[in-house]
């Protein structure tokens, strides 16, 4: 529990007085707090740095190294300190952490550093405050980075046993792996280079035949140009269907980008030589060599930043298309306000609105070609301010987009929208967990039976069994979640077992009722729907089959239960009963945690969880404590 | 007199349209001006000393010094208001909504009814209810049902805190709660406290009828070691 929380604990006792004239049965005894010393000052020795503080401040949070007694493996008996040989620096947050109830990550440090210090205190870093936890974050992903990096570097040594077709993809992708993926690097670029060439220089006039105009190359050196093109295109063939047989997803190849620019960059010349010299087809033979010019988009798997380019173009489409929409309201407007102007005055070229477009789009570009001028007195003022407001409407997202580019290409194409996701889904996660945290850790310790041992008539030996598995904190928390439960004569469930209460009376009341099974109540959805705390989704009709199906379920005696969650990584884990899942047959993996006795009997008596077996060990899942044994406490709240 | 009202109006938005074209003009927008007319108004408020605390209440020294030195921490300012207090309250009971029960405990604190607590206030209603006799504490149960203060439990009162404390459990319980239940425990209570019928309970019933009952007056006991 949070810092806070243990200071408040003697409030929320006392406002539980409130309750006791409304119960009608008697209260639990509460733990006593036998060993109840003054509270000293101790002193943590780190590296020379001392530093002092409150013994009731370390034990708030007793799942981590300075809270518990593991503390006391560093206990210096001559100097009466504790003394830890770690750095200082980090130590200042770690013990803010305790005084505060919050984490701050250091900007200076390093987050290997830090994340040690962290490790070695048992404090998770999910607990890192929010105005801290952004920065961390993003460092941590960084160093992730490169340490890829770095494993990608070592991985180009040739593995023993790639396939030929691996070999060849891998030569295509990085053409640094192997000599023959260089020489074939530079010949493909040469003959793109040579094959754009050509295409320019077929346009260019040179020389005159005899008592004819002047003619391109093309037309006088047909067949030198054609036997270029043909080794150009046969080089290009080749290399697509060698990139074809070699791609590990064929289908996904043919789909990428690059394919379709080879494809759209040879495929003229096939259809050239299919078709005859028809005359009515020429006129499309010609438009079709414009899409040779696309074998200059080949040129982008040599340059990096050509490919950044594309890539700054799609990722600021947004901004792209905010200019291009702006700019078109302006252009409408303004044409518009030019033609009405310029239409009293005679020989106006403005003779439409669509023909003062031409003009609108040449002055808010600041082109200004001169064929349309406006005469007007009135026409000149609005042209002014069309060209004023041009510059502005174009300057405003241009900024955006070279921002957009350098970034990517500094930070080399890191996808950073995934970012803002993953911070909030972490947090939301982060924020599950502390609440289920408590709760689950009630719960627990109720199975447990330990609750029952603090009856009014409970024994003394079985408080001092109390004592060594839970803190005082925690058990005076549990103390008063008892109390309620005798006030209100009902009692806590976990949520699974109460969605199974639910179904055992909803099956219950079935055959009695008509089919219908949106009961007075409502009924939770089950399996594979998400519950909410608050609200209960009415059930259909079509549930009659999940709820045979969890009847069988029910019946086993072992029951899968969530999943472990992903974020405990140090030695304080998490409570295995995580709340996150509401579903028992969707998953199939995760930790079994309770056995449960399924006898489809009167409902009253039967979601009844009682703690028979431990649970058998998962050979998978890193080493968690047996529930069976200890409680599990949880160090953020 | 329709007049000049309506010459008043026509000159406020006459005065009104200029300064907005003045914005205009210059460019200032209006959220700019909100934030300079704003003062930072924080309180600071202290409480009294030692020695006065430690008579008022039932408490030694060292557990004051422990008391306020974890109310200072969460509180710099001194004082607690009603949504830090719901919020501290939450976290004791994550599975239920502890608002509406910590609005009500919050008004039972709160003697002089200043909408913040301060630690006298919560210090000397911890020592009544942690150190005191068994009558103050029941006058203290009084006060938090007594949500009017006006020396009388009605139903609908009842009703209310009792469902507040319901709430505190949230939804998983066992056995399910039903709307039922609350209310009968509402006519539960009335049947034993309310001696003369008259659909009412009083200060005099109340204690009276908890004096006589075993189980309340042990288990009003059994926080007396919390600090």
């Amino acid at each position: 529990m949070a810092a806070g929380v243990a200071a408040w604990l003697p409030f929320a006792r006392a406002a539980a007085i409130g309750w006791m004239p409304v119960a009608n049965l008697p209260m639990p005894i509460a733990p006593t707090n036998k060993n109840k010393h003054q509270d000293e000052l101790i002193i943590l020795n780190v590296s020379g740095r001392r530093f002092q503080t409150w013994r009731n401040t370390l034990d708030r949070y007793p799942d981590t190294l300075l809270g518990s007694s593991e503390k006391e493996f560093f206990f210096n008996e001559e100097t009466r300190e504790y003394f830890f040989d770690r750095d200082p620096d980090v130590f200042r947050s770690i013990l803010n952490f305790y005084r505060t109830g919050k984490l701050h990550y250091p900007r200076y440090e390093c987050i290997s550093a830090y994340d040690e210090e962290l490790a070695f205190f048992g404090i998770i870093p999910e607990i890192i405050s929010d105005c801290c936890y952004e920065e961390y974050k993003d460092r941590k992903r960084e160093n992730a980075e490169r340490l890829m990096d770095d494993l990608e570097d070592n991985k180009d040594s040739k593995l023993p046993n790639m396939t030929f077709r691996e070999t060849m993809w891998r030569a295509f992708e990085n053409p640094h792996t192997s000599t023959m993926a260089l020489v074939f690097y530079y010949v493909t670029g040469f003959f793109i280079a040579i094959s754009v060439i050509t295409n320019v220089v077929e346009t260019v006039p040179c020389g005159y035949m005899p008592n004819q105009r002047d003619i391109p190359c093309g037309e006088r050196y047909t067949e030198a140009f054609f036997c270029m093109d043909t080794a150009c295109v046969m080089i290009f063939t080749v290399e697509y269907l060698m990139r074809l047989f070699a791609a590990p997803s064929r289908y996904r190849f043919m789909r990428s980008v690059m394919s379709i620019i080879d494809v759209v960059a040879i495929l003229p010349y096939y259809i050239g030589l299919v078709m005859t010299n028809n005359e009515d087809v020429s006129g499309a033979f010609v438009t079709l060599r414009v899409f040779r010019v696309f074998r200059i988009f080949k040129f982008s798997r040599h340059s990096q930043g050509l490919r950044i380019l594309g890539y700054t173009l799609k990722s600021c489409a947004s901004e792209l298309g905010f200019l291009l929409f702006s700019l078109t309201m302006a252009i409408i407007i303004f044409a518009t306000v030019m033609f009405y102007a310029e239409k009293g005055s005679s020989s106006s070229k403005f003779t439409s609105i669509p023909a003062s477009f031409w003009y609108t789009i040449v002055t808010m570009t600041t082109l200004g070609y001169g064929d349309m001028v406006p005469k007007t007195i009135a026409g000149k003022i609005f042209g002014s301010i069309c060209s004023l407001s041009g510059v502005l409407v174009i300057a405003l997202p241009v900024p955006v987009i070279v921002s957009n580019f350098s970034r990517i290409y500094h930070q080399n194409q890191r996808a950073d929208k995934r970012r803002a996701q993953k911070v909030q889904k972490a947090r939301l996660s982060r924020m599950r967990i502390s609440k289920s945290g408590s709760s689950s850790a009630f719960l627990h310790s109720k199975r447990n039976g330990l609750n029952q041992s603090l009856e009014l008539t409970g024994s003394l030996e079985e408080d001092q069994q109390l004592k060594k598995t839970t803190s005082l904190l925690e058990s005076q928390h549990h103390h008063l979640l008892h109390c309620l439960e005798k006030t209100t004569n009902h009692e806590f469930v976990d949520e699974r077992l109460y969605e199974q209460g639910y179904m055992q009376t909803a099956l219950q009341n079935f055959p009695s009722q008509s089919p219908s099974l949106s009961s007075e109540e409502g009924i939770t959805g089950t399996c594979c729907s998400r519950r909410t705390k608050k609200s209960m989704q009415p059930l259909s009709a079509t549930h009659t089959h999940s709820h045979t199906h969890n009847l069988q379920e029910l019946s086993a005696l072992h029951i899968q239960c969530g999943e472990r969650q992903a974020l405990n990584t140090s030695r304080s884990s998490l409570n295995l009963m995580s709340d996150e899942s509401g579903s028992l047959n969707c998953k199939s993996s995760g930790l079994v945690t309770t056995a449960i006795i399924t006898i489809p009997t009167p409902p009253s008596n039967n979601s009844r969880a009682s703690p028979d077996a431990p649970p058998p060990p998962n050979p998978d899942a890193p080493p968690l404590p047996n529930p069976g044994n200890d409680v599990v406490k949880i160090s953020a709240l | 007199m329709k007049m000049s009202s309506r010459r008043r109006r026509c000159k406020r938005q006459l005065i009104k349209f200029t300064q907005h074209i003045t914005r205009l003009i210059t460019g200032t927008l209006s959220s700019d001006n909100e934030d300079e007319e704003q003062e930072s108004t924080t309180v600071r408020y202290h409480p009294e000393n030692l020695e006065q605390l430690q008579s008022q209440t039932h408490f030694s020294r060292q557990e004051l010094q422990l008391l306020y030195r974890g109310f200072k921490n969460d509180c710099p300012s001194g004082v607690v208001n009603e949504d830090t207090f719901k919020n501290i309250y939450a976290l004791f009971f994550p599975l239920g909504d502890s608002s509406k029960y910590a609005q009500f405990l919050f008004n039972a604190f709160d003697k002089d009814k200043n909408g913040s607590l301060s630690f006298e206030e919560l210090v000397c209603d911890l020592s009544v209810l942690l150190r005191g006799t068994t009558e103050e504490k029941l006058n203290w149960a009084f006060n938090l049902y007594d949500i009017n203060n006006d020396g009388q439990i009605t139903k609908e009162e009842m009703l209310d805190v009792l469902k507040s404390i319901y709430d505190l459990m949230g939804k998983s319980i066992h056995p399910r709660l039903k709307e039922e239940a609350v209310r009968q425990h509402v006519r539960m209570f009335f049947q034993k406290m309310d001696i003369n019928q008259d659909g009412v309970v009083t200060i005099e019933e109340f204690i009276d009828c908890c004096q006589k009952d075993e189980d309340i007056m042990q288990s009003l006991k059994i926080f007396d070691n919390a600090v």
